[in-house]
């Protein structure tokens, strides 16, 4: 496999096809926990752990997989390394787990993890899937933090607050006055709707300009090629 | 991804002729796959239950030591505990315990649980320890859904005010002399401060602290005086 197939994949996970911003999946999870920007990157962290494993066990077990059960083997698969995560965090990583803990069974419910394995590493070598299951989480990552970021500071004025969970003795940044009062309908469910939809239309914006600008680009080419 | 790919192993030839083979063989290939993940899954519980134990139980004992400072009881409280049956008069819809502190063998404090069903957002689960004196040693949030940023100060990590958390007011406060009426936020006319925007998280935890002190203080010498590890029972009126 060459470098280019590898920066193909990360381009498609982090931008081109990221699972939120073009495919929209992963919709539950990513309203329901962006309510803080560390609640959502603790998420997407776990998210990444689960997808890679997900594709590396369904890559490796592929060839004993019969197509047409493929689906409740890869929710088995999942939901079983899911449980596993879950159980290894509660035991040796306990104070991460009670930050994580409420969201790692949700990731079970998070389609991203699902389509990636249907769509890509049941096809593929297991270093390959391995390596998609973890882009295609990184984009995951960057859209819910950023989406967790945007949220928490129009709705209550800070940046990591709950950081101290995570990292001990850190603390939150007060961005805003502290007599901010909060505008509430950015933590409240349709909060999260407007900025996602903002954000996906920033994000054809971008790509509508660069194709503009291509465009316009070849056609200047193709103007002095005739002069 | 090109169409060519072959999709994951397809059924080999002689088996694609009878139907009840074919659902056979699946049925078999879904069984392995079940058997050899949920070994996986019980073997790492098996690994991971006396962790988990050790931590549940350290986590029982941080709780407790929230409310009830180690300087005020001597005795072993996980062991000197009853088990409490569903009490709707302390919002309780489950079985809990009531841990009991004692001091050189005397009655030192009750540490429960309560809930208070009338959140914001649903229940807010809530530990108290009442001292024997009648005094509220403190109480707790064990866990709410009240809206981030807004209700969520009635639980000292989400406080802003860290130096004193809206929650700390009620430290040591007397039960007898806050008496009932006056044991409310300030906007209902009490002695509690609430925080604008947010009076019915405040109002809902201050109510059921009230209602479960009461509960406490009527029946403290019976629920000292029951035998470890046995079962109160509400006397019926």
């Amino acid at each position: 496999m060459s470098t280019s197939v590898y920066r193909e994949i990360a381009r498609n996970g982090l931008w081109k096809q990221n699972a939120v911003l073009s495919q929209l999946l992963a919709l539950c999870p990513l309203l329901a926990v962006s309510t803080t920007m560390v609640n959502a990157v603790s998420l997407g962290l776990a998210t990444i752990l689960v997808m890679g494993l997900a594709s590396l066990a369904v890559s490796a077990l592929r060839g004993f997989i019969p197509y047409e059960v493929r689906i409740p083997i890869f929710i088995l698969i999942i939901a079983s390394l899911v449980t596993i995560v879950d159980l290894l965090f509660n035991a040796y990583l306990h104070d991460l787990y009670l930050v994580l803990g409420i969201f790692i069974p949700l990731i079970v419910t998070n389609c991203i993890v699902l389509a990636r394995v249907e769509a890509f590493a049941a096809k593929q070598p297991a270093g390959l899937a391995a390596y998609d299951g973890v882009v295609m989480g990184i984009g995951f990552v960057w859209v819910i933090g950023l989406l967790g970021a945007i949220r928490e500071f129009i709705g209550q004025g800070t940046l990591f607050s709950g950081i101290e969970m995570v990292i001990p003795g850190a603390t939150a940044w007060q961005i805003l006055p502290e007599d901010y009062h909060g505008f509430l309908l950015a933590i409240l469910p349709p909060g999260a709707f407007f900025v996602l939809g903002l954000m996906i239309a920033g994000r054809n914006w971008l790509d509508h300009r660069a194709n503009e600008r291509a465009k316009a680009r070849l056609l200047a080419q193709s103007a002095a090629a005739t002069a | 991804m090109s169409e060519t790919t072959p999709p994951v192993a397809p059924l080999p030839e002689p088996m694609q002729s009878s139907a009840l083979r074919i659902t056979l063989r699946t049925a078999m290939i879904l069984l392995v796959f079940s058997l050899v993940f949920t070994t996986m899954m019980a073997e790492v519980y098996q690994l991971t239950q006396p962790v988990l134990q050790a931590t549940a139980l350290d986590a029982k004992r941080r709780l407790i030591a929230e409310v009830l400072p180690a300087d005020a009881y001597d005795n072993d409280l996980l062991d000197d505990a009853i088990d409490l049956p569903p009490l709707p008069e302390l919002g309780l819809a489950d079985a809990t315990r009531l841990y009991r502190a004692r001091k050189d063998g005397q009655p030192a404090a009750l540490v429960f649980e309560t809930t208070a069903l009338d959140g914001y957002s649903g229940q807010i689960g809530l530990i108290l320890a009442v001292r024997a004196d009648g005094r509220l040693a403190a109480v707790r949030v064990t866990q709410h859904k009240e809206t981030p940023g807004l209700g969520d100060y009635i639980d000292p990590k989400k406080d802003r005010n860290k130096a004193e958390p809206w929650i700390s007011q009620f430290d040591n406060r007397d039960f007898a002399k806050t008496p009932r009426e006056k044991w409310r936020v300030k906007k209902d006319g009490g002695v509690f401060d609430q925080r604008a925007g947010a009076t019915i998280s405040a109002r809902a935890v201050t109510k059921a602290t009230a209602r479960a002190m009461a509960w406490a203080l009527e029946r403290q010498d019976r629920l000292y005086a029951l035998q470890a590890g046995t079962r109160y029972q509400e006397k019926s009126p």
